[in-house]
């Protein structure tokens, strides 16, 4: 299956660079410096994202308190510095947004997809390197609209980032019109990148894997960005079907959504969450594949039952597709398709118990080093593990009337996305940051910034869950407004401070992540001693990635192989006399 | 500057027969706007003291000339549990100030035709927001969705030759150029009445109104 | 109101059922928790690196993995057949008792009003009246709420009788419950609807029965005075 043709084509230019400043670094078509582009653009994005967080928690603290250096805003958004409501739906609208269209998920699959899968497979570059250069330039533009949006007549788009129509389908009901219509607009044009950027890894994927990369001698991360990449190719288009109607019912006055002429509320629940289920499993599934990566080389042990962890991410695949009406248990949808729905989405529990089970016996009886990527990958384990188990009761249709559309389920979403996928992300930068700028990041500030993070994280989300039994609605503006609210707004203080100090804390990694690229220790080709073709490889890496195409002769995490001395044997070394490598 | 004279229009609007009756307001959720009505609070929308109709908007339909630019002081609308003026007009272009004088969240809701629509919230007291429409219209209702009983009707005006009846049901238009016009009366529920009148050089000329009960 | 940890008090028939499968699945799960949670810091210390140590050298056990694979699916299929009868309960198809009283319930930007069919029992007829912003039902009768929307998508969230449903323009929900204390609950949207969501607050205001009736008389000899 693997084509080395390409690979030769390229071996000839490996060290000679003779290309512009502009065509190497800004209209680039090479994989790793798009993944750094993407990576610098959902970074500058996840910052915003964490600024809109922060005021809308400084309003929930402290409902009318005039925001800190709240003056800068015009007198639509907050006036005398006091937020109003409708600014605070703008807030609440796009932090969903940013950060889990323009942050999280180009984070996980346009910088990881992008920069591992042709140094991990033994490619020289994409399938389709023009196609992946304009993924890139078209996922910037969508979000510059949507930033933009803040700065037109009525503000940016106030519907929440589901976009619940009617609400979201008419101008009249939300006092949001050119926001809404950009936010559609932007949503399509942030499609296109996805489509093009899953297509290339798709393709790349399955052509391009250097001789012996056999599918299962393919590492996890690849594997989930590979799944990941069939999810988003497939589930993609429906969003952008839907948003494309949503936009014609803002702009072109058609009816898709709106009821008075005959539209339907629950046809936009149905096509979001048919795109939005499997959304949360490409939000989730690479950072499982980072973390396996990562969980084996800091416990320098073969990940414990690679097959079932493989099997275990189709298993997600699959089931993310059928279990999208559990976001609609109380929406009016017909409650004897809730029950199919809660037998479906507790089964998820299956595959979701096999890789956390396997994580642990994979550090069992290991050797373990406790480098940075280590320490963020097994907080991804004890973190995933809690959003995990919280969505057990959301699952429980009964159980979900109480705490449906509450706090509850802000925890849910912020213990899977920020404990898990973030945790995932900073432990991944962090060991993949010297393939990257050839230098490494450094360890202490490293540490510090994964304990300070750690602490505020869990004093931060973890008492929502509180919240939300209390019965406090997601969304809200004001919680004092409710006499039953009132006892537990200590605990919405708390969590505000906690807020403010987690997102000060992530200024140790900004800065280490900048200090580093200029000031860095330097890195051999393999500092963490991994086993992966990528660490074969200067760092950084060249353009054309490998001198000559690697011939793989190993099953991806050899460590403390009994055949040779070291602890961790790469996948391109041979060896004599081995025994078969992948048996379980 | 458009023409201005001296001429005036001066009138009374009357209702013929019994006024259907207001409907009460529920306003026993929201205390702070219950403690300032005495009884059981009504939605005026029938003004009538001795067959005399208030809140009718009467303007100069026809006869200005067209393109001609004025000015004229705005109406400042009050917001408390009830819009106060509930029938006013503007002239295009000319920011309309909204106060909320009530302590709690009141939002002004514009659903125009010809103009560009707004939905605002006040969430304190005291708030002060300013709109302004561009085209003329008859009439904008502004309403509040908080308080689905609060409603007005602004009149955007090309001209400043408008009144809103008073509770005694008198109007006055004055500054008119001589000429002849056709006004009309607008009312919420009573629909519109039109006239011919002939404003003289000096002085006023008087027009009456008499509007029944529509059919329900 | 005083602060109570967990679920707050609950008022209606169903809510015990409810949060029994609540404490079931937190007692499950909290067990998992701690087993995984233990487990893995104890082999973080038990297992960390030592200098001149190598690891096991090991890729798996299917015995165990089978273990965790078909523990965890038997424990959610039990979980899913316990929830799937209480749903059934509260929600399945002939779930609302048949001598449940109405209420037509209209949710608005930012409004609830709750209208009474009257004396006739009957909606739509000029003996309806319409409160807002509260809701009066007899204490240990059934209620069925009809529940419609005006504009956007609202949610009918009482948290003391457990009770959630979305309130959708063009569709008319019934949802059901049965108060099992007298006295005022809060009322609440939880599904964002515009600038003013977080104000569209009401109340469910229980009586004993004879309360209710002696309530439900007046508010009809009132009516039939307002309508003269």
């Amino acid at each position: 299956m693997a084509t080395t043709a390409a690979a030769f084509d390229h071996v000839a230019h490996a060290h000679i660079d003779t290309r512009s400043f502009i065509k190497r670094y800004i209209f680039s078509t090479d994989h790793k410096i798009i993944g750094i582009q993407f990576l610098i653009m959902s970074l500058l994005f996840l910052g915003v994202g964490g600024l809109l967080a922060i005021m809308m928690r400084w309003q929930l603290g402290f409902p009318g308190a005039a925001l800190p250096a709240g003056g800068m805003f015009p007198e639509t958004m907050a006036p005398d510095g006091i937020m109003l409501p409708e600014f605070y739906n703008s807030l609440v609208t796009m932090h969903g947004t940013f950060m889990v269209f323009f942050a999280i998920m180009p984070l996980l699959v346009g910088v990881f997809a992008n920069f591992l899968i042709p140094l991990k497979i033994g490619a020289p570059d994409m399938a389709f390197p023009r196609i992946n250069m304009a993924s890139f330039w078209i996922a910037v533009p969508a979000g510059l609209i949507m930033l933009t949006s803040f700065a037109v007549e009525g503000g940016a788009a106030g519907a929440g980032w589901t976009m619940y129509a009617p609400l979201s389908a008419s101008a009249e009901y939300s006092g949001v019109s050119t926001g809404q219509m950009l936010w559609s607009a932007s949503i399509v044009v942030l499609g296109m990148a996805s489509i093009l950027g899953s297509m290339n890894y798709i393709t790349t994927v399955i052509n391009m894997r250097a001789p012996g990369m056999t599918w299962f001698r393919m590492p996890l991360s690849i594997w989930a960005l590979f799944i990941t990449a069939i999810l988003t190719i497939l589930a993609i288009p429906i969003l952008s079907g839907a948003a494309i109607m949503l936009l014609f019912d803002q702009l072109l006055g058609t009816h898709f959504f709106l009821p008075p002429q005959g539209g339907q509320p629950l046809l936009w629940q149905h096509l979001f969450w048919f795109f939005g289920h499997p959304e949360v499993y490409i939000l989730i599934l690479p950072a499982m594949g980072f973390v396996s990566d990562i969980i084996a080389n800091g416990s320098r042990k073969p990940i414990f039952g690679y097959h079932s962890m493989v099997f275990a991410i189709m298993g997600i695949g699959f089931l993310g597709w059928i279990v999208w009406g559990h976001h609609m248990f109380q929406s009016g949808m017909n409650p004897t398709l809730g029950t199919s729905f809660m037998i479906s989405t507790l089964l998820i529990a299956v595959p979701s118990a096999i890789k956390t089970f396997n994580w642990l016996g994979t550090t069992w009886r290991g050797n373990i080093r406790f480098h940075v990527p280590m320490l963020n990958a097994v907080a991804f384990v004890a973190m995933f593990v809690i959003g995990g188990l919280s969505g057990v009761f959301m699952a429980s249709t009964p159980v979900d009337i109480q705490i449906h559309d509450t706090y509850f389920i802000v925890a849910h979403i912020h213990y899977v996305l920020f404990g898990g996928s973030l945790f995932a992300l900073f432990g991944a930068i962090t060991f993949w940051y010297p393939k990257m700028f050839g230098r490494m990041m450094s360890e202490r500030w490293g540490k510090v910034h994964f304990i300070l993070t750690f602490i505020f994280y869990n004093l931060t989300f973890f008492p929502m869950h509180q919240l939300g039994l209390g019965g406090h609605m997601r969304r809200i503006y004001d919680p004092t407004e409710y006499e039953f609210l009132l006892p537990m707004q200590g605990i919405n203080r708390f969590i505000t401070v906690s807020a403010i100090l987690l997102f000060t804390t992530q200024f140790i990694f900004a800065a280490n992540f900048v200090i580093s690229w200029f000031k860095g220790k330097r890195a051999g080709n393999n500092p963490w001693q991994d086993t992966g073709l990528e660490w074969t490889t200067p760092s950084p890496a060249p353009h054309g990635n490998f001198p000559t195409t690697p011939t793989v002769y190993h099953a991806p995490y050899e460590f403390s192989s009994p055949h040779v001395a070291e602890d961790y044997l790469m996948q391109d070394r041979k060896v004599e006399r081995i025994a078969s490598p992948t048996a379980s | 500057m458009g023409p201005r004279g001296n001429g005036a229009i001066a009138g009374t609007v009357r209702f013929g027969g019994t006024p259907p009756a207001n409907p009460t307001i529920d306003m026993s959720e929201e205390p702070d706007c219950a403690g300032k009505h005495q009884g059981a609070p009504t939605d005026p929308q029938y003004v009538v003291n001795n067959g005399m109709f208030g809140n009718v908007f009467v303007y100069v339909k026809s006869g200005l000339p067209a393109g001609a630019e004025y000015t004229a002081p705005s109406t400042p609308v009050q917001s408390g549990c009830l819009y106060h003026p509930r029938v006013f007009g503007v002239l295009a272009g000319q920011p309309i100030e909204i106060r909320n004088s009530d302590p709690m969240l009141h939002n002004i809701k514009a659903v125009p035709d010809q103009n560009r629509g707004f939905n605002i919230s006040q969430p304190r007291e005291g708030m002060m927001t300013s709109r302004t429409f561009n085209a003329p219209e008859i009439m904008v209702p502004f309403e509040c969705n908080v308080h689905g009983w609060m409603n007005a009707f602004v009149g955007v005006m090309e001209h400043p030759f408008f009144a809103t009846s008073g509770e005694d049901g008198s109007f006055t238009i004055d500054g008119l150029p001589a000429g002849t016009y056709e006004i009309e009366a607008w009312h919420e529920l009573a629909g519109t009445q039109t006239q011919s009148v002939t404003v003289p050089e000096t002085g006023a000329v008087n027009v009456e109104f008499t509007f029944t009960a529509p059919a329900s | 109101m005083p602060f109570d940890w967990g679920l707050p008090p609950a008022a209606s028939t169903f809510a015990a059922d409810i949060d029994r499968i609540y404490y079931i699945i937190l007692a499950v799960t909290g067990l998992a928790f701690v087993i995984v949670e233990v487990a893995l810091v104890w082999f973080l210390i038990k297992y960390r690196g030592r200098p001149g140590r190598k690891a096991h050298y090991t890729h798996g056990s299917v015995k165990a993995e089978v273990i965790w694979t078909a523990v965890p699916a038997v424990v959610v299929v039990v979980i899913g057949i316990l929830s799937g009868r209480v749903w059934n309960h509260i929600r399945g198809r002939d779930s609302v008792p048949p001598d449940a009283l109405p209420v037509a319930l209209v949710a608005k930007q930012f409004e609830w009003n709750a209208t009474y069919p009257g004396a006739d029992g009957s909606f739509d007829t000029d003996d309806d009246f319409t409160l807002r912003n509260e809701m009066r039902v007899p204490v240990n009768r059934p209620v069925v709420v009809h529940l419609t929307s005006e504009d956007v998508i609202h949610s009918f969230f009482v948290p003391a009788f457990r009770v959630k449903q979305d309130a959708v323009p063009g569709m008319e929900i019934r949802v059901w419950f049965q108060a099992t204390e007298t006295g005022e609950f809060p009322l609440a949207c939880a599904e964002l609807c515009g600038l003013g969501h977080y104000r569209m607050s009401a109340r469910v205001v229980v009586q004993e029965q004879d309360a209710y009736e002696r309530w439900l008389a007046e508010q009809a000899a009132s009516q039939t005075v307002a309508s003269r």
